[in-house]
């Protein structure tokens, strides 16, 4: 089953095709991945970065990170429309994730919560390291969870309180 | 008393205010002044609303923004009144409606026709709409904006999503805080005036007649616009006219207007962006989508919409068809399918789906019935969603003093609709010599709809496009 008959984007496809970064850049800081590998005309992510790093040929085009200019700043997460955005963190003692979220309830900082995979199964448990609740009504509130497992940041797209 | 009123939203709030009375069969319901007949009823656990006028099997709503005849019943002694765009009146006498109307007193239901001339009358307050109004005023002309609704907005005031599209024109922002914005402009703008409530529905050599609930009017405007948006389309299964069968747009009403759950489990047909995108809000408002059935061997809509609905648990089931609902007076589950190339369903796939409710997202058909009244050369394309008008670049139709924009124009999305009708106002204004705006304006609108056009998703409309978009 592909990801166009599932909606469940695949992991090679993402690693072969230059969408997710290498290990060496995460473990120097925050790093954004786009998740968008379809054509469609959208492209506010590209404006809401300061840094130049996200590269899009024509409004149609699909974007690129060059993972050397990113800072992991978050500006494109709250404003793309497709929630498909996603901040690495392996510069730390323990890894991350920061996932777009725009359910209630809001989960809270040093909570406990599942993580979910892109096919929404469980992926176990991790502890939120902060929330950014940005009013929804313009953006989206941007959720970061930290594990001990580094192989989860690939792996990790949402999470569910409770 | 039942109450599916949403109490709390990730990104809505309503402001119900206080509670006023109708009376439903007899038996007192509790309604807030915003509220429609339909969405009152539906809030208290009335999901019935009439008998068929043949067979009198039970109907409850199915497109919930008055384009259809599902949610007809008798209010205040008036027969066929449509409950789902008809705002509660404390007192109000609300009765089921069984078989046919019966026609009520005619000197009570005919109040006289007031008449009213004007440069430019504008009819459907949605995207397209606003935009016409608002550019035709800026440009110079004097508008009136009617739409059959209580509030504008069409269904903008829906879409509780990030828009996609330039971040020049919106991107990024949702559809709620868009309409938001346009429709406080418009009440800012003296020059336009509002019609809410009033539905167009007959076009007499030029002059076109409106009503609401108690006035009618005959308007003599000098170029219209016709913005009256989509309706959903229906698929054939059986029991298909069951109450809790209908619209995806139906579900976005009643949730994301009126903050009322739609109902607790629900499928989902159909796999492109409403679809996608009403699943994603239906789980918003806390609803169980019990899965997604696409006939297409392929998601229709965009894949991050998928994506957003699937890392959330939620199976799209691509290849698959409903055949039935099953239930009595109300959906209880629905008998779905596997199909094979040829759309067919293929035996012994058939399983049984638990749910309450099943919304169709089959599709939009442009409504173009004022289009067809005004004898405009209208041409059957597909790709657009049904029969449209034939147009030039500016959207003027084979009538040079009417015009069409939005998914009345053809169904694409809410970020083309108002830039049609951006084009479509300025041009109505400029043939009416009115120069306020530039030229280039327009112009530029029309360069920058066409880059957005330039992407495979819109590969199938520029096709359409092609067949229609083809006036001097």
């Amino acid at each position: 089953m592909s990801y166009f008959e599932t909606g469940i984007i695949d992991i090679t496809y993402l690693r072969e095709n230059g969408f997710l970064p290498p290990e060496e850049r995460e473990k120097k800081g925050p790093v954004a991945v786009i998740e968008c590998i379809q054509e469609i005309p959208c492209n506010p992510c590209v404006s809401a970065c300061k840094f130049d790093a996200i590269i899009m040929d024509g409004i149609n085009g699909i974007p690129h990170v060059d993972f050397a200019k990113c800072t992991g700043c978050m500006s494109c997460l709250k404003v793309c429309p497709g929630l498909a955005i996603f901040i690495h963190d392996k510069s730390k003692a323990k890894p991350s994730v920061t996932v777009p979220y725009e359910y209630l309830p809001l989960p809270v900082k040093g909570g406990t919560v599942t993580l979910l995979g892109r096919d929404g199964a469980s992926l176990g448990s991790a502890t939120v390291k902060f929330v950014l609740a940005a009013d929804n009504v313009s953006r989206s509130s941007l959720i970061s969870v930290e594990f001990d497992d580094p192989a989860l940041c690939e792996q990790v797209r949402n999470i569910k309180v409770g | 008393m039942e109450d599916n009123r949403i109490a709390t939203h990730p990104i809505l709030a309503w402001n119900r205010g206080n509670p006023v009375h109708v009376t439903y069969d007899g038996r007192q319901i509790t309604a807030y002044p915003q509220e429609t007949v339909a969405m009152a009823l539906y809030a208290a656990g009335v999901k019935q609303y009439s008998t068929s006028s043949r067979f009198y099997r039970p109907r409850g709503m199915f497109c919930a923004i008055g384009k259809c005849s599902s949610c007809m019943m008798r209010v205040d002694g008036i027969p066929n009144m449509r409950t789902c765009v008809l705002q509660v009146r404390d007192g109000m006498e609300v009765e089921t409606q069984h078989g046919d109307g019966k026609f009520p007193d005619v000197q009570a239901a005919m109040k006289g026709v007031k008449e009213k001339n004007v440069e430019v009358l504008v009819i459907g307050g949605g995207p397209a709409g606003l935009e016409a109004s608002l550019w035709a005023e800026k440009a110079g002309a004097d508008v009136i904006l009617l739409d059959q609704n209580p509030q504008l907005g069409g269904q903008l005031v829906k879409q509780t999503h990030k828009f996609f599209g330039s971040a020049k024109e919106n991107a990024g922002t949702r559809g709620v805080t868009i309409a938001k914005k346009l429709i406080e402009e418009i009440a800012a703008t003296p020059n336009i005036t509002v019609y809410s409530g009033f539905t167009a529905f007959g076009w007499f050599q030029g002059a076109i007649c409106a009503a609401d609930q108690d006035h009618a009017v005959l308007f003599h405007p000098r170029k219209v616009i016709v913005a009256t948006g989509a309706a959903e389309k229906m698929l054939m299964f059986k029991n298909n006219d069951m109450p809790g069968v209908f619209g995806a747009g139906a579900a976005q009403t009643l949730m994301n207007v009126y903050g009322i759950k739609p109902g607790k489990k629900v499928l989902m047909v159909g796999a492109g962006n409403v679809g996608l995108i009403v699943s994603y809000q239906l789980m918003q408002a806390g609803i169980e989508v019990v899965g997604v059935i696409e006939g297409a061997p392929r998601v229709g809509g965009y894949l991050v919409h998928a994506s957003k609905i699937a890392r959330n648990g939620v199976r799209i089931m691509t290849r698959h068809t409903v055949l039935e609902a099953v239930g009595t007076d109300h959906v209880e589950a629905a008998i779905i399918a596997e199909v094979d190339e040829k759309w067919q369903p293929i035996p012994g796939t058939e399983q049984r789906i638990e749910c309450d409710t099943i919304c169709l997202s089959a599709g939009l058909k442009p409504s173009t019935e004022l289009l067809e009244q005004a004898k405009l050369d209208l041409a059957y394309t597909g790709e657009l969603g049904g029969w449209v008008a034939k147009r030039n670049w500016a959207m003027r139709t084979s009538n040079p003093d009417i015009f069409a924009a939005g998914d009345a124009s053809g169904i694409e999305e809410a970020s083309t609709a108002m830039m049609e009708g951006k084009i479509a106002g300025l041009q109505a204004a400029y043939d009416l010599g009115h120069m306020d705006v530039p030229v280039e304006e327009q112009k530029e609108t029309r360069h920058n709809l066409d880059d957005l056009r330039a992407g495979p998703f819109s590969a199938k409309i520029c096709i359409g496009l092609k067949c229609v978009e083809v006036l001097e």
